[in-house]
């Protein structure tokens, strides 16, 4: 192999097709609120660890949602499962019980 | 000598008006181009927000349509012209009419999804629109991919011709969104085990019973709506589409395999329409649809004293707007009779 | 795929092609990748067609690839072509080609420009005049060498000798098409079939008997475009573009690429061999890459050009198994011989990709 200083750029898509789904599956039994979430961003504008720290609840569902477990199992950590998201939560998403749930699926994938 | 009015075009906003100012005693000619009235409204399977049949609508229209009302079908508009009392029109079969109202109620087309080339539409099989969906609903015949198989995923695009201007449609088409989460419900009912993905840029929900749908297609139905704007699709080797989409939510590109991808085509002005106003004088908007009189409170009326305008031809109305548009088209109508000698 | 859904978005998209009395630009790289295609489309028009090329001695670059990579400010570019254009006048030719792609996408952008900006162009003429004491006209036609060749496909299948099927079995060949982006990316309306389902390259494919491939990422960039690439760290961003493409056309088997541009082909064909090298990947079948072929070689191909007149030897993947899928012969003796025979020497093989 030759070095020719420089090495090709990997593609940054969500491969939709080939993601694992397996999270987004438990949840649906575990958590169904999940599917009403629509996006709009009340959870993370309110989130207490979201102010300090680099950590996006409103992320960790669309995250959830495409597949991409990697950056799920990340950025959910962060999370100090205080409760104020589930208070101004538009739509009923329980998501102190989906974090939960999302670590309980991550721990039956390995 | 009883004042006549003749209403162009006998689709939803036609029949309405023409029943209700048969019922109020007025004289009434219905002008249809095509061989039978009814409109697009014959080629819907079942309509928003509660899912019942088209036909149930279609079959209440025409019974309300008195014998009163002088229906003539396969007829098209030549020529017209003002007179000092009411309007002297030519149609192309050679006949003359002569009126004291005109009630323009041409209705709207649909966008041709050829125009979006990207889409592939026309090229592609498994590429098709929400109208032929509606069709394939109507005929009973089961839903499949292009090579005859079920589909194991379905996606539909939103805002095909609207809000675009590429092709210069800058308005929004109000009543494809709705269409989109009622389709892909139907389908899921069809198709249980199959994925149903909705492309959208906003979804408007926007009239009564919309937003609970809405709900119901996620809570319910496990539809995904990807808020994201589908800009191009191609064909792999076994016919399935591959599209090329941004998850707006998490800033990234995303690429995704359906088996059949449903285009939801918006309202476009009638070239019908436009031909008449220019004929007539009557103000078109920069939309291309026709303008009123007034916004808010003549909204039936045009510039024109005694050519009236009800239905999609000033723009997207859902049907049971269109009944309602056409219902106080009518009384304006029966009201500016009274006040002609 | 329904093809008469693609007819008729060609149909939209025709566009006007001088036919005779061209004025010749020559592209600033074309000749050191490609050496034979600028002496072949000369070959072709002027010998076989009889066509009145005309070259100017005086012509230099259109300067798209500054401007391009942001060191040529955009009212130098316009001045450099408003000079173009005024050795054109002064030859008293109209009909402008152009042998690069960006060039063409530059003179469409400049002129495009002046039609909407009439104090722009004015502001041109009195550029050149100050700096050269030259005056011009602008052109009645622009168009690209591939329009051109377009334009002239059954001309040349009329005097040609072979044709793009796999002369055992009688199949047309694959070929995937790849259009320069400056074609007709920008203006939709100057390119022949429009940006998304192009043409010009097809209807030579069609018209020469080959099958066209479409794949998925057939509208992508290969990744040229001068600023990507320019500066050797950024390399591996437009590698991976080409990459990507290799990637889709793959399971389609093509039996070779056709391109209009002078970047595409060379990324095309470099970037096989540089990724064979790098990570061992090949795209052809049985350790062979995708020849990538220019229009001109092609046209050349087709009128029984020998392939080695043509420059096909530089290739980086070899051209030979297209060769023997078409029948042409060759003489491999010949094959590193220059020009009065004399022995250029043998390049060295590639550890990878299969070499002839």
């Amino acid at each position: 192999m030759i070095d020719f200083g420089y090495t090709v750029h990997k593609e940054r898509l969500i491969d939709y097709d080939k993601n694992d789904k397996r999270v987004l599956e438990h949840l649906k039994q575990h958590e169904p609120s999940v599917l009403t979430c629509i996006a709009c961003g009340s959870c993370t504008a309110t989130c207490s660890a979201g102010q300090f720290v680099d950590f996006n609840i409103r992320l960790v569902q669309t995250l959830l949602r495409r597949g991409e477990i990697e950056p799920l199992k990340k950025e959910m950590q962060k999370c100090m499962l205080c409760g104020k998201c589930i208070l101004v939560c538009p739509r009923g998403v329980n998501m102190r019980n989906m974090i939960l749930a999302i670590q309980t699926a991550i721990d039956k994938l390995k | 000598m009883t004042k006549t009015t003749v209403i162009i075009g006998g689709g939803v906003a036609g029949m309405t008006a023409a029943s209700r100012l048969a019922n109020l005693g007025d004289k009434v000619i219905l002008l249809e181009r095509e061989e039978e009235i009814g409109g697009h409204l014959r080629n819907w399977d079942r309509l928003f927000p509660n899912r019942r049949p088209g036909y149930e609508v279609l079959d209440d229209l025409r019974t309300n349509l008195s014998n009163q009302v002088d229906i003539r079908c396969n007829q098209t508009v030549a020529s017209i012209t003002s007179q000092p009392s009411g309007f002297h029109m030519e149609l192309e079969s050679g006949e003359i009419l002569d009126c004291d109202v005109l009630l323009l109620a041409t209705g709207f087309d649909l966008f041709d999804a050829r125009k979006k080339e990207e889409y592939g539409y026309g090229i592609y099989n498994n590429v098709i629109t929400s109208a032929d969906l509606e069709m394939m609903f109507r005929s009973g015949q089961p839903i499949t991919t292009s090579q005859g198989e079920v589909p194991s995923r379905v996606g539909f695009v939103h805002c095909v011709g609207s809000r675009d201007e590429k092709v210069g449609n800058l308005y929004c088409s109000k009543v494809c969104c709705v269409t989109g989460v009622k389709q892909a419900i139907e389908i899921k009912e069809q198709f249980p085990d199959s994925k149903i993905f909705g492309f959208y840029m906003d979804l408007r929900m926007y009239d009564r019973h919309f937003e609970e749908m809405y709900y119901e297609a996620q809570q319910k139905w496990d539809i995904n709506f990807l808020r994201g704007r589908v800009s191009e699709c191609a064909e792999n080797q076994d016919q399935t589409i591959i599209l090329k989409i941004e998850d707006t939510l998490t800033s990234r590109p995303l690429r995704m395999t359906v088996d059949l991808l449903v285009l939801l085509v918006g309202f476009v002005p009638k070239p019908e329409t436009l031909r008449l106003a220019n004929l007539l004088g009557i103000k078109i908007g920069e939309d291309r649809f026709l303008e009123s009189l007034d916004e808010h409170t003549r909204f039936n009326h045009t510039i024109k004293p005694g050519i009236f305008v009800a239905g999609t031809a000033k723009g997207p109305l859902t049907i049971s707007k269109t009944i309602a548009d056409a219902g106080e088209a009518a009384l304006q109508i029966h009201n500016y009779l009274k006040t002609i000698k | 795929m329904i093809i008469e859904g693609k007819k008729r978005i060609w149909q939209d998209y025709q566009k006007e092609i001088a036919d005779d009395r061209y004025f010749y630009v020559r592209s600033c790289i074309r000749q050191n990748f490609f050496p034979g295609s600028e002496k072949a489309f000369l070959r072709i028009m002027q010998e076989e067609l009889k066509k009145d090329v005309y070259e100017n001695a005086a012509h230099t670059t259109c300067s798209g690839i500054g401007y391009h990579s942001d060191v040529v400010p955009f009212d130098t570019a316009m001045t450099v072509i408003a000079r173009q254009f005024s050795l054109m006048t002064e030859s008293g030719y109209e009909n402008f080609v152009t042998s690069c792609i960006t060039s063409f996408g530059l003179y469409s952008e400049v002129l495009e420009t002046w039609k909407h900006f009439p104090d722009v162009l004015k502001k041109v003429r009195g550029y050149l005049k100050e700096a050269t004491g030259r005056e011009f006209e602008l052109p009645r036609n622009v168009a690209h060498a591939s329009d051109v060749i377009f334009r002239f496909r059954k001309e040349i299948t009329a005097r040609g000798i072979r044709r793009l099927v796999d002369h055992k079995t009688g199949k047309p060949l694959r070929v995937v098409e790849h259009i320069g982006c400056h074609y007709s990316k920008m203006f939709p309306s100057k390119g022949v079939g429009g940006a998304e389902y192009p043409y010009v390259l097809v209807g030579m494919i069609e018209e020469w008997g080959g099958e066209v491939v479409d794949y998925p990422e057939r509208r992508h960039c290969c990744g040229f475009g001068f600023r990507q690439y320019l500066v050797r760290a950024n390399r591996g961003y437009s590698l991976a573009n080409s990459k990507k493409k290799f990637e889709s056309m793959k399971p389609y088997k093509p039996d070779f690429i056709l391109t209009n541009c002078p970047g595409c082909p060379m990324f095309l064909d470099r970037w096989q061999y540089t990724l064979s090298e790098m990570e061992g990947t090949t795209y052809g079948e049985n350790g062979e890459g995708i020849p990538v072929l220019t229009y001109e070689e092609l046209a050349g191909l087709i009128l029984g050009y020998d392939p080695w007149d043509l420059g096909l030897q530089v290739h980086q993947v070899p051209v030979e198994p297209l060769l023997n899928k078409i029948g042409i012969p060759y003489n491999t003796s010949k094959k590193f011989l220059g020009k009065d025979g004399q022995d250029l020497g043998k390049p060295d093989a590639p550890s990878v990709l299969k070499f002839f």
